[in-house]
Order: structure tokens, then C-alpha cells, then sequence
């Protein structure tokens, strides 16, 4: 065996066409080093730095950590956060399910289903914090709802819990983030081959049999996509929460972007790789149900 | 497939529809209405007169810090991540299609890029370029920090695209001697065009409008979506709402100069079309 590797060396000819795949992917691959990964690794690094009110000074503290995490308030925004992202996940899986599914399976032409789909989106042209705060004449104290609901007599006082609430950030996390959830699961159920469902019918099943043993098990893939979606952004988000809740609450985010502003990057940074870790565990715990990648 | 009679659960499911979408347009309606408020007119209704005097203000630098910058540095920013994401999503996609040592982890650090938090993605890259003693820029840490949410957006779409992608139009061209380059510059480039000229416009949108990853990227010339929340904190008039008017019609006109890029393309590929198997 060895004589003949000996005997024939293999002419090892230079082909482009081996290492092509490598120059092509190249480009993204070093995006993600110099902006993705080195400013993790940044984070992580200078959460163990030192800081005054001035600057940070390279060291490898704990403090950081151990003023994050025996702090009553972290544990109470974290809690908070995770309201959020629970309440607008259900919601928009609710919203975003029921819009899918109409347009789907109850919009029988391509060209409608298109138009319904293009009107859902041309909303997400604008700017998303011109989005938010047009809310604010609608929920506010003289606003279109509370001067409705006094003129049909439901109330006689303007309803204060419309604006700068919970309610008011949740309802614009939904009317932010519903689409993120419609666009995958609409894109799963056009995949699903109508013959299942002629087949779930022809075998006696109800229309409620089919959406519960057909329909939502070969949905699962874009409701998770759309799960990671919106649960990330809202573990994430700041502004909303600013500005929505008038300050009256806090998110992770809005902590973090709060010690961002006083300058204080390693306590900031300390919080940021406690938030990362958190996400990535919702996320791997999610991924767990489904491989996306296979439903690519 | 069967004829089903529009019963209850059509009307029902319609009507849910017909609610998100008032969901969707109320609150964007409300503030164009608003915009033309009269020039004593508040931030709320009702309306106090109709003019056009907040949109003049806009445009008054002064008045509104700097608008005229934020906005064409924006759109020029939006214009380099629309190209860098298209090339970079494409030649991604193109080695996708093979096997290649460390395409899984490639993959799942996209997918990492799309997840981790926006505000993580600025704080790390402000934090890098604060450790290596290098001024942010709108058009260099921001830039990165657009791409690194542009990106896996535009290979998601090249996934999907290339799954439905027919080789044998690129075999044909090789069997006729096209080398690799030609092959991709006269037969799948033009192919997947309209594909491509859809990552471009999902890059633009996202990049302008991007706030998270702008905060601490962006040095000291503001980006649109910056200059937008710095107004919303200090403006109380309904100047704020004629620059949400006038961005919205902006991307509008953007939005819709590349659709109908598509429908050029596709219209004179129509007409100039090989006429192979029409049995002319």
C-alpha cells in the first residue's frame, strides 16, 4: 500500500473550483468576525473591567457581576423583560396565526393573496419610531379611543391606563412585531401540500381535527421562526419601552442603554453578556423543537 | 381543488383580517392627518386648521436640528449596505450551495446575528472601537453594525432562492464553454435579478431605518433614525409628525422605483426572451 502512495505520487493539480466555496463565503464570514464576534468578545472582556465616572481601566473584577446580580432591581426588570416577551409572543402567535391562515388557506387566488400580503406590509415602510409614537394621539388623554369610548357612553372619564402603561408598550410591541410572526407561518402553510388537508377532510375530520392534527403541526417551523423573532426583539428593545411607557417601566435593554448613556460600559457590558446568555438559552431551548435548517 | 362555500369562518377570519390591517394603518393614517395641522395646532386632534406650515418647518434647519444631514447621510448609508449586502449574499449563497468546511458554523453565526440583541451589537461595536482608540462613523462601525443585520436577511433570501434555482440553465452554459465567471455574469446574475433586487431593497429598509445598531456606532453625525428619537424627546410639535410623513412617502418612492425595477427587467426579458419551444 505505502509503495504505490510512493511509487504514483498523486500530481496534486491547483483547481479553483475546491477552494472557490471558501473566496465566496469569505466576505460574510469576515463581516461576522470583525462585527459580530470581536465586539462580543469585546463585551465580555470589558465586563470584567474597571470603571470611574471618567473611564474604564482594564482589570478583571467581578464586581461588575456581583453588583449586577444581588441587585433587587435587575431581578425585577429581567422578570419584566420576560413579561413582555411572553405577553407580545402570545399575542402576535395569536394574531399572526389567525392572519396566515386566512390568507392562506381561505384566499383562494395568488394574485389576492399577494395584495393582502403587500397591504400588510407597506405599514413597515415607515420608520418605526414615527410608528410608535403615532400611538400617542390615539392612547393619549384626549386621544381618537378615549374621546370615542366617552362619546358612545362607555366611560365618562378619560381612560389613563391607555398611555404610558404596560398596556401601551405591549399593544405597540404587537402592532411592531405582528408581521415577523404572519410572514413565516404564512410562508410554512403555503408549503403544506392541500392534499393532507383533502385528505384530513375525505377521512371524516373536522375543519377544528384538521387545523389541530394538519395544519399547526406543519406550521411548527415558521411559528418557531417567528417565536425567535419576536422574543428576541422584545428582550432586546429599549426605545419601545422608552417611549411607550413614558418611563414608568423598565426592560433590560432600557438598563443597559440607561448605563450606556452615564458612560458606565462595564457594568453596561456585565448586563449585556447576562441578557446575551439568557436569549441564547430561550433561543436553544426553542431550537430544541424544531431544526430550521432542515425546513430551509 | 374543492369549491368551498364562504360560510361563517371565511366572514369570521375576514374580518379579523380587515381589523389587523386598520390595526396596522390607524395610528400611520392619524399622524399624516395630523401633519397638516394648522399652525396653532397641538400634537393630538382635533385639528386646529389645515396647512402645510410643519412641513415648512421641517425643512428650516434650526428649528429641527439637522434633518437635511441626517437624512442624505442616511440614504448614502443605506445605499452602500444595499450594494455590500447583495454582493456578500449572493457570493454566500453561491458557496452555500456546497458543502464546504465550516459552512455550519457560518450558518449558525448568521442565524447568532440575527438574535443577539440589537443594543448588544452597538455596545460591542463601540466598546471595540473605544478599546482600539478609533472614532465611530456612520460610515464604518455603523456600516458593520447595519451588515451585521442586513446579512443574514440577504442569505436567508439566497437560500430560499437557489432552493428553487434550476442548474441546468448554469450546465448548459458550461457545456457551451462559458467559464465560471461568464456563467454567472450572463446566466444566473440575470436569472436571479429580480431575487437580488429584492435582498437590495430588504437591506435599505433595514439599514434605514436601523436605531439599536446605530446608538453607538454612529460617531457624532446623527443617522435619520437618531435624529428621529433625538426629536422625539425634545420637539412637541406636530413637526414630528410631517417628518414621519414625509420619511414614510420617501421610502414609498424608494420602494417603489425598485419594484419597478423588477418589472422592467422581467417585462424586457419577456420581450427580448428566447423564442425556444414556442414553435415559431
Amino acid at each position: 500500500m505505502s509503495t504505490a502512495v510512493i511509487a504514483v505520487p498523486k500530481r496534486r493539480r491547483f483547481r479553483l473550483g475546491a477552494i472557490a466555496p471558501y473566496l465566496q463565503a469569505m466576505p460574510l464570514g469576515l463581516v461576522l468576525a470583525v462585527f459580530l464576534v470581536i465586539p462580543i468578545l469585546t463585551i465580555v472582556i470589558v465586563s470584567f473591567w474597571d470603571y470611574d465616572s471618567v473611564q474604564i481601566y482594564p482589570d478583571f473584577l467581578f464586581t461588575n457581576y456581583i453588583d449586577l446580580l444581588t441587585s433587587q432591581v435587575t431581578w425585577k426588570t429581567y422578570l419584566n423583560t420576560i413579561k413582555y416577551a411572553v405577553l407580545v409572543w402570545l399575542f402576535t402567535l395569536v394574531i399572526g396565526f389567525t392572519v396566515a391562515y386566512f390568507v392562506a388557506f381561505h384566499v383562494k387566488s395568488a394574485t389576492a393573496q399577494m395584495a393582502l400580503f403587500l397591504i400588510c406590509t407597506i405599514p413597515f415602510l415607515t420608520s418605526n419610531i414615527i410608528r410608535m409614537i403615532s400611538w400617542i394621539p390615539f392612547l393619549g388623554r384626549n386621544g381618537i379611543l378615549n374621546q370615542a369610548l366617552q362619546g358612545i357612553g362607555v366611560t365618562d372619564q378619560p381612560l389613563e391606563f391607555l398611555l404610558f402603561s404596560d398596556f401601551s408598550v405591549i399593544l405597540t410591541f404587537v402592532y411592531l412585531y405582528a408581521q415577523f410572526m404572519v410572514v413565516p407561518i404564512f410562508n410554512s402553510m403555503m408549503r403544506i401540500d392541500r392534499n393532507l388537508i383533502e385528505a384530513a377532510r375525505d377521512g371524516g375530520a373536522s375543519g377544528f381535527q384538521t387545523l389541530v392534527n394538519v395544519i399547526i403541526p406543519l406550521t411548527k417551523s415558521g411559528i418557531l421562526i417567528g417565536t425567535i423573532f419576536v422574543v428576541t426583539l422584545v428582550m432586546g428593545d429599549f426605545i419601545t419601552v422608552r417611549l411607550m411607557s413614558g418611563g414608568q417601566s423598565a426592560s433590560v435593554g432600557l438598563m443597559i442603554a440607561n448605563e450606556i448613556s452615564l458612560l458606565q460600559y462595564p457594568a453596561a457590558a456585565a448586563n449585556a453578556v447576562v441578557l446575551l446568555i439568557i436569549v441564547l438559552l430561550m433561543v436553544a431551548a426553542m431550537l430544541r423543537v424544531v431544526d430550521i435548517r432542515k425546513e430551509l | 381543488m374543492r369549491e368551498t362555500r364562504r360560510g361563517l369562518a371565511f366572514w369570521a377570519l375576514a374580518s379579523f383580517f380587515g381589523l389587523f390591517v386598520l390595526f396596522l394603518y390607524g395610528p400611520t393614517i392619524t399622524i399624516m392627518i395630523l401633519s397638516f395641522q394648522g399652525e396653532d395646532g397641538g400634537l393630538t386632534f382635533p385639528m386646529n386648521g389645515f396647512s402645510l406650515h410643519w412641513f415648512g418647518r421641517l425643512f428650516q434647519q434650526q428649528a429641527v436640528g439637522d434633518f437635511g444631514g441626517s437624512l442624505s447621510r442616511s440614504l448614502l448609508l443605506g445605499l452602500i449596505v444595499t450594494i455590500l449586502t447583495v454582493t456578500i449574499s449572493l457570493s454566500a449563497g453561491l458557496a452555500f450551495r456546497r458543502r464546504f468546511f465550516g459552512s455550519t458554523p457560518l450558518f449558525y453565526l448568521a442565524i447568532a446575528s440575527l438574535i443577539v440583541p440589537s443594543i448588544l451589537v452597538s455596545l460591542g461595536i463601540g466598546l471595540m472601537f473605544n478599546v482600539l482608540g478609533i472614532e465611530p462613523a456612520w460610515n464604518t462601525s455603523a456600516l458593520g453594525a447595519h451588515l451585521t443585520w442586513t446579512l443574514p436577511f440577504g442569505l436567508l433570501i439566497m437560500f430560499a432562492v437557489f432552493n428553487r434555482f434550476n442548474k441546468a440553465f448554469e450546465e448548459a452554459a458550461r457545456d457551451q464553454g462559458a467559464s465560471p465567471w461568464q456563467t454567472l455574469r450572463h446566466v444566473t446574475v440575470p436569472i436571479l435579478l429580480p431575487s437580488l433586487i429584492g435582498v437590495g431593497l430588504f437591506g435599505f429598509t433595514l439599514s434605514y431605518d436601523e436605531f439599536a445598531r446605530s446608538l453607538m456606532t454612529t460617531g457624532s453625525y446623527n443617522t435619520l433614525p437618531l435624529e428621529i428619537y433625538g426629536m422625539t424627546t425634545s420637539v412637541t410639535t406636530p413637526v414630528l409628525y410631517a417628518l414621519g410623513t414625509v420619511t414614510t412617502l420617501l421610502s414609498i418612492v424608494v420602494i417603489t422605483a425598485a419594484l419597478y425595477g423588477v418589472v422592467y427587467v422581467q417585462r424586457r426579458r419577456a420581450g427580448k426572451g428566447s423564442d425556444a419551444g414556442r414553435g415559431v
